[in-house]
């Protein structure tokens, strides 16, 4: 792939650098920007989960020191996200073959894209106008308020988490981020960080730490599946991606400190918007070229 | 390179006489290439010889060099408008086609023979993407297809014509260089060498070469492919190892 090193590296600081701002994984960002530069989409997917399994390393391993994980609550997670990834992988392998891989992952970014980034954005334009008012930044729901499938059958109770809840639904987000992390090459910190705080109200002690937790689970078997079904891992531009995001990482989590939190939500969705955008016009304008050849074998 | 010309016309002296014979011979029979490899050339020599019974002919030979590299089994699909949007819908199978095709002719080959015999006998690039064994006739639907192809291949340097290929050393010595780009794949390559004079074939001759890839790339290739377990497993190992070296060097608390 006749990529320049130099970009590639560059890239991955800056993912990485805005990932270590806004405290997520990069992926989502990583991934349409390798597919913008014109590697194939089932390289930049596959590859890109090799990054997502070293950045979150990172963070569970900071997070075990501090003993702000939950194993219990992660361990459950693990196993959905296992299911999730292996059906995620096998999907991927069966739009391959189709020949549809490309439109599966585009429609699946602008999808994903617009309804969590315009979701954010309404957030933070919210609080953005609460406190502009003088009011409450956000209304604590009282306790004892449950959404009603929380209450389903199979109850755990997870003592790190202050949590009585159905493993159902928990299995369900669980398998849904795994299936879209395989898919899609992003490693699912920004969909699950919000739904164990905001759905099932883990306390924020813990969230991150157990987020990253099955992140890294999962992404490792992702990474492993992709590279024996499908081929598409590519070791020497994951390393270059590893190295680029670690250090970029770092500064920006150095920076975010001295960030707004409703401003972060603000410029997070408007990315995750502009990156859908971005998508969805691939996918509308008549492309230049509109035929393509895909090798199915070689005979040396 | 003049050596080798000699060489060819004293050997091409002691070859059986029949009414005219074409030796040809290639400067290499394997090409290694390594990682940071740009493309190369290898030349093919030929040297037509006459025996006494033989007049002299009233028009000059022409010469077309045809080499096709290592087949694949390709599938060109078409993006059509569906609605709002631009899916790949219809496709068509060439199960087995050659990753590379260069011709080099004398002349422009329009001039060297006919339409018909260009088609028959398989001469020039626009004859080989129509012929039958490329892919399945679809009364003209498989066409667009057959374009397609021949000009996706076109812009990656992989199937190319050239009308001043082949250059004549002397009126029975030609020279021919096959350009091979970077992005040419490993594999077995085949030469062939056709002898046309006043729109007909003389005599034709057939060889090969091999194109070797070497180098960390080519292994890391390598085992992807064949060890894949190993390799999804090693890329995992480097990526925990990165994460957890990030963790040491950067650790904050």
């Amino acid at each position: 792939m006749p990529v320049s090193v130099l970009l590639i590296l560059g890239m991955g600081a800056a993912v990485g650098f805005i990932s270590g701002l806004f405290g997520i994984g990069g992926g989502f960002l990583m991934t349409p920007l390798l597919i913008f530069l014109g590697i194939p989409p089932a390289v930049a997917v596959a590859t890109q989960s090799a990054q997502i399994v070293a950045s979150s390393t990172t963070s569970v391993l900071g997070a075990l020191r501090r003993n702000a994980l939950d194993h219990k609550l992660g361990a459950i997670l693990v196993a959905g996200g296992f299911v999730g990834s292996a059906l995620g992988v096998w999907f991927f392998a069966a739009a391959r073959r189709a020949g549809q891989l490309d439109l599966v992952i585009v429609v699946s970014y602008v999808t994903l894209f617009t309804i969590v980034g315009s979701l954010m954005l309404k957030e933070s334009i919210r609080e953005f106008w609460h406190r502009r008012k003088g009011g409450t930044v956000r209304l604590r729901r009282k306790a004892g308020e449950h959404a009603p499938y929380l209450g389903w059958p199979l109850r755990m109770r997870f003592y790190r988490s202050k949590l009585y809840v159905s493993v159902i639904p928990i299995l369900g987000l669980s398998l849904f981020i795994g299936f879209a992390g395989a898919l899609l090459g992003i490693g699912g910190g920004f969909i699950v960080v919000p739904a164990l705080l905001y759905i099932f109200r883990v306390p924020t002690t813990v969230v991150v730490g157990t987020s990253q937790f099955q992140i890294v689970c999962t992404t490792l078997v992702a990474l492993i599946l992709h590279a024996v079904t499908n081929q598409a891992v590519d070791m020497v531009l994951a390393i270059l991606l590893i190295v680029g995001g670690v250090f970029g990482a770092q500064f920006g989590a150095r920076m975010g400190r001295h960030l707004r939190a409703e401003l972060f939500r603000f410029l997070l969705a408007i990315l995750l918007l502009a990156v859908g955008l971005r998508f969805g016009l691939e996918l509308v304008l008549q492309p230049e070229e509109p035929f393509s050849i895909s090798v199915q074998e070689v005979r040396p | 390179m003049r050596a080798l010309g000699l060489l060819l016309l004293l050997w091409a002296g002691l070859a059986p006489a029949r009414a005219e014979t074409l030796i040809t011979s290639l400067s290499n029979h394997r090409v290694l290439i390594n990682s940071n490899y740009t493309g190369t050339e290898i030349a093919v020599f030929g040297a037509i010889e006459r025996d006494a019974q033989t007049v002299a002919r009233a028009t000059a030979f022409d010469v077309v060099v045809t080499v096709r590299g290592p087949r694949q089994f390709l599938t060109v699909r078409e993006k059509e408008r569906l609605g709002p949007v631009w899916i790949n819908q219809e496709q068509q199978k060439f199960p087995s086609v050659p990753a590379y095709i260069s011709v080099m002719t004398s002349r422009p080959i329009t001039e060297i023979t006919s339409v018909q015999l260009r088609q028959r006998q398989k001469i020039g690039l626009t004859a080989l993407v129509n012929s039958n064994d490329f892919t399945t006739d679809r009364n003209g639907a498989d066409r667009p297809f057959r374009d397609a192809l021949y000009r996706l291949k076109a812009q990656e340097g992989l199937y190319l014509e050239d009308e001043r290929g082949v250059t004549f050393l002397t009126p029975d010595i030609f020279r021919a260089g096959i350009p091979l780009p970077a992005t040419a794949p490993p594999g077995n390559y085949d030469v062939e060498v056709t002898l046309f004079a006043d729109t007909v074939i003389l005599a034709r001759t057939t060889t090969n070469f091999e194109l070797v890839k070497t180098g960390f790339e080519e292994q890391v290739g390598v085992i992807a492919r064949d060890w894949s377990l190993f390799y999804g497993l090693a890329t995992a190992v480097i990526a925990i190892f990165f994460g957890w070296l990030a963790n040491v060097i950067f650790r904050r608390d």
